[in-house]
């Protein structure tokens, strides 16, 4: 059990965040396709020390077939967390958070993804979050994104999303663990860059109306770098970014 | 897993939502709302006997009760001086033809998590006030939200029916000895809530946004934003729902339109049920 | 990818959003006489087109035909009338004519979004393979040895005298002399298959090299064509 900590200062008398970076930096990136051999379409994606890795299966005939839904096609969406990406091992039966996160990510490929091109067929995506430092379900739906891609799935477009947090009242960009614990928000956003629609949108913690659209400027910025690296690697299969 | 599902099986006519469409293109809704306006609300305070405290509310035909139950807990070794709050919510299959018995299903779940958010950041729940015997004893809130009639935006009415159900919960009068306790049948007049919140869910159909959709209105729609506020309009939650996309500028205009009823609710919640 | 109005033909790596163009999969834009496609460059999936002749294998053997797996989303269908040139007896054994495991290759006669595809036998250039070996590569990478540009195909052909059907849903059909050219060419298509070259004039010449390398210069066939 984690003993009671004392909260941290996360901006310092630079203006630098817990790991160095400034307020509206990225943390390092990285991301590989066609890591397996099995799936039609798999992924590495890593931000900072968060590491997940997507597969996909599909398009294909669904079973059992009075699943199927006649119009479009039915996705079948697992995030999950090993029981070793955390600092404490994490219980391998899906938790509420799982279940909620699985939900949220679906929602978040259904419009993206052509549904209507496939009906009675299904797709299966599965994340598994190989380590946990903040932002695990935007790394997550990003790796889908790219496994997608490298199944030759049609898509409206890639997805890019970033979480902005506060951090000693600062609006900070990519949350870090520690900001994540100790900040006074977290705001995961997720978009279809190129034709400017949000995907996945959430908010805990609190902010004012105007520290709302302050955020999701900055979100904006962050998630066009992003996006021009997934457009890069997958161009070249892979890109790292430090 | 998440699967994708047409678990409500409502198929809304062609018809339907072309007249849905063309009401709202004159700017109103089949049940002659404005788009900004929720439907009737009814809050009815201790309405489960046993329970703690409880509130039997209904948001147009949606029907919620939630019940609050106190235990004495250990508290948790990372916060000796709070007590404990935990929200559950579930779909009954009363509440809709199509509703199976069973475990939370991810819908359940989601609401619940958004609803415990709501009261936990915004510290609408002050879980100071739960402690008995610091680091020893505290209080555990268990709220339980049961969804009786599902009929469009059961979001903004759970949070409603928790959180009339936690100003409803009195604690009870404690003796404390030494490290005995000792619990005594009359109650405190202390209430776990520090002040209200509430959730303004916003469906988007087409270009258009309407408050409080209703269960034609949200099978048709392509997203929902829920934006939970606290009396002094922070913002204490945000999540979005169902599988369509929405452009980024439209979320600061939908976020003017939740606040404003929002402000509308928390005077109703005020001046009509005295929920402060 | 495009403003405007165009009239182009449906393709499911296309989508049209008001008057915009935008590709769905990562692919190369084919411009030509004012019109465009994409041809897509990842995907091991066919999407299966009325009218093109593909090679699949017998899944599974139902009471008037087979289910044929054409490595597309959905299996495939052939009906038995179609293969026999008469209607099925009650009772008879299907697998005299087909068994699972078969390779068959058929026209893709029907598909739409109500139904999987249904195969027909119809014509020389179908039927029950017999001979020969069976390799497999992407749909895409076959489309576009097939396609415009043939060079690519050809130096496989010429080099190694080798029959060779590549068919759209991505199976290859190849009946080789011996078995050495038999190796150089499936490890061509290997090459073809991992490469992420997309201008073929280089992968045409890594082919040449590699099947030189393979068969020696000298043992290298002329362009005598089987």
């Amino acid at each position: 059990m984690l003993a009671a900590q004392q909260r941290p200062r996360l901006i310092d008398e630079r203006g630098l965040r817990t790991d160095g970076r400034r307020p509206d930096e990225l943390r390092p990136i990285r991301i590989e396709l066609g890591v397996l051999k099995n799936a039609d379409g798999s992924a590495i994606f890593e931000m900072g020390n968060t590491k997940v890795i997507a597969a996909v299966y599909g398009p294909k005939e669904m079973h059992p077939r009075h699943m199927a839904l006649p119009d479009r096609t039915v996705l079948r969406v697992r995030y999950h967390m090993t029981p070793f990406s955390t600092d404490e091992r994490k219980n391998p039966a899906p938790s509420r958070r799982e279940i909620e996160l699985s939900k949220v990510i679906r929602e978040a490929l259904e419009s993206a993804i052509l549904t209507e091109l496939f009906p009675r067929a299904t797709i299966d995506v599965f994340m598994e979050v190989l380590q946990a430092d903040a932002g695990t379900r935007l790394v997550s739906l990003m790796a889908a994104s790219m496994a997608l891609a490298d199944a030759g799935i049609p898509m409206r477009d890639l997805i890019a999303g970033v979480a902005v947090g506060k951090a000693d009242g600062v609006l900070v960009l990519d949350l870090n663990e520690a900001e994540d614990m100790w900040g006074g928000a977290d705001m995961p956003i997720a978009m279809m860059p190129s034709l400017n629609k949000v995907v996945l949108f959430q908010l805990n913690g609190t902010m004012t109306p105007e520290e709302l659209r302050q955020a999701l400027e900055l979100a904006k910025k962050g998630i066009a770098e992003i996006y021009q690296l997934e457009k890069k690697a997958i161009k070249e299969k892979f890109v790292e970014v430090s | 897993m998440s699967v994708t599902s047409d678990r409500l099986q409502t198929i809304v006519s062609n018809v339907k939502k072309a007249s849905i469409l063309k009401a709202l293109e004159r700017g109103v809704r089949l049940d002659n709302r404005k788009p900004d306006e929720y439907r009737p609300l009814s809050i009815t305070l201790g309405y489960a006997k046993k329970a703690d405290g409880s509130a039997l509310v209904k948001l147009g035909d949606t029907m919620v009760l939630a019940g609050t139950k106190l235990e004495m807990d250990e508290p948790f070794p990372d916060t000796p001086n709070q007590g404990n709050l935990m929200v559950n919510v579930e779909l009954l299959p009363l509440a809709y033809e199509t509703f199976e018995p069973g475990p939370p299903d991810e819908n359940a779940i989601e609401l619940a998590r958004v609803v415990d958010r709501s009261l936990r950041d915004s510290k609408a729940v002050d879980l100071s006030k739960l402690v008995i015997i610091p680091g020893k004893k505290v209080w555990s809130l268990w709220v339980d939200v049961y969804v009786l009639d599902f009929a469009g935006n059961v979001m903004d009415a759970s949070t409603i029916a928790a959180v009339a159900a936690i100003y409803n919960t009195k604690l009870p009068k404690v003796e404390v000895n030494g490290e005995e306790v000792k619990v005594l049948t009359e109650r405190t007049d202390v209430t776990p809530l520090a002040y209200p919140v509430v959730t303004l869910t916003a469906a988007k159909i087409g270009n258009f946004v309407v408050i409080d959709p209703n269960l034609e209105e949200e099978s048709i729609a392509d997203a929902k934003l829920s934006i939970s506020y606290t009396p002094d309009m922070r913002i204490v939650g945000i999540q979005k729902s169902l599988g369509g996309a929405m452009k980024l500028e439209e979320i600061p205009q939908i976020e003017e339109v939740t606040r404003k009823a929002a402000s509308r609710l928390f005077s109703e919640l005020k001046n009509t049920f005295g929920i402060a | 990818m495009a403003e405007g109005d165009f009239e182009i033909p449906w393709s499911p790596y296309i989508y049209r959003e008001s008057n915009r163009y935008y590709a769905s999969v990562v692919g190369v834009v084919d411009v030509k006489n004012g019109t465009f496609t994409v041809i897509p460059l990842k995907g091991s999936k066919y999407w299966p087109r009325v009218g093109d002749t593909v090679l699949g294998m017998v899944e599974e053997i139902e009471l008037y035909g087979w289910t044929v797996d054409i490595r597309a989303p959905y299996p495939a269908y052939l009906p038995a009338s179609s293969l026999l040139n008469r209607p099925v007896t009650a009772g008879e054994d299907l697998r005299r004519y087909l068994d699972v495991g078969d390779y068959i290759v058929a026209k893709v006669e029907v598909f739409d979004r109500t139904t999987n595809p249904i195969l027909a036998v119809r014509g020389s250039d179908t039927g029950k393979v017999t001979d020969g070996t069976v390799v497999s590569i992407s749909p895409s990478k076959a489309s576009r040895l097939i396609g415009r540009n043939r060079s690519l195909l050809n130096t496989l052909v010429s080099m190694t005298g080798c029959h060779l059907m590549v068919y759209p849903n991505g199976m290859i059909h190849m009946r080789c002399p011996s078995s050495a050219q038999e190796e150089a060419i499936k490890g061509a298509i290997s090459l073809i298959e991992i490469e992420q070259e997309s201008h073929i004039s280089d992968l045409t010449e890594k082919v040449r090299r590699f099947i030189a390398s393979k068969l020696g210069e000298a043992n290298v066939s002329s362009s005598a064509e089987a």
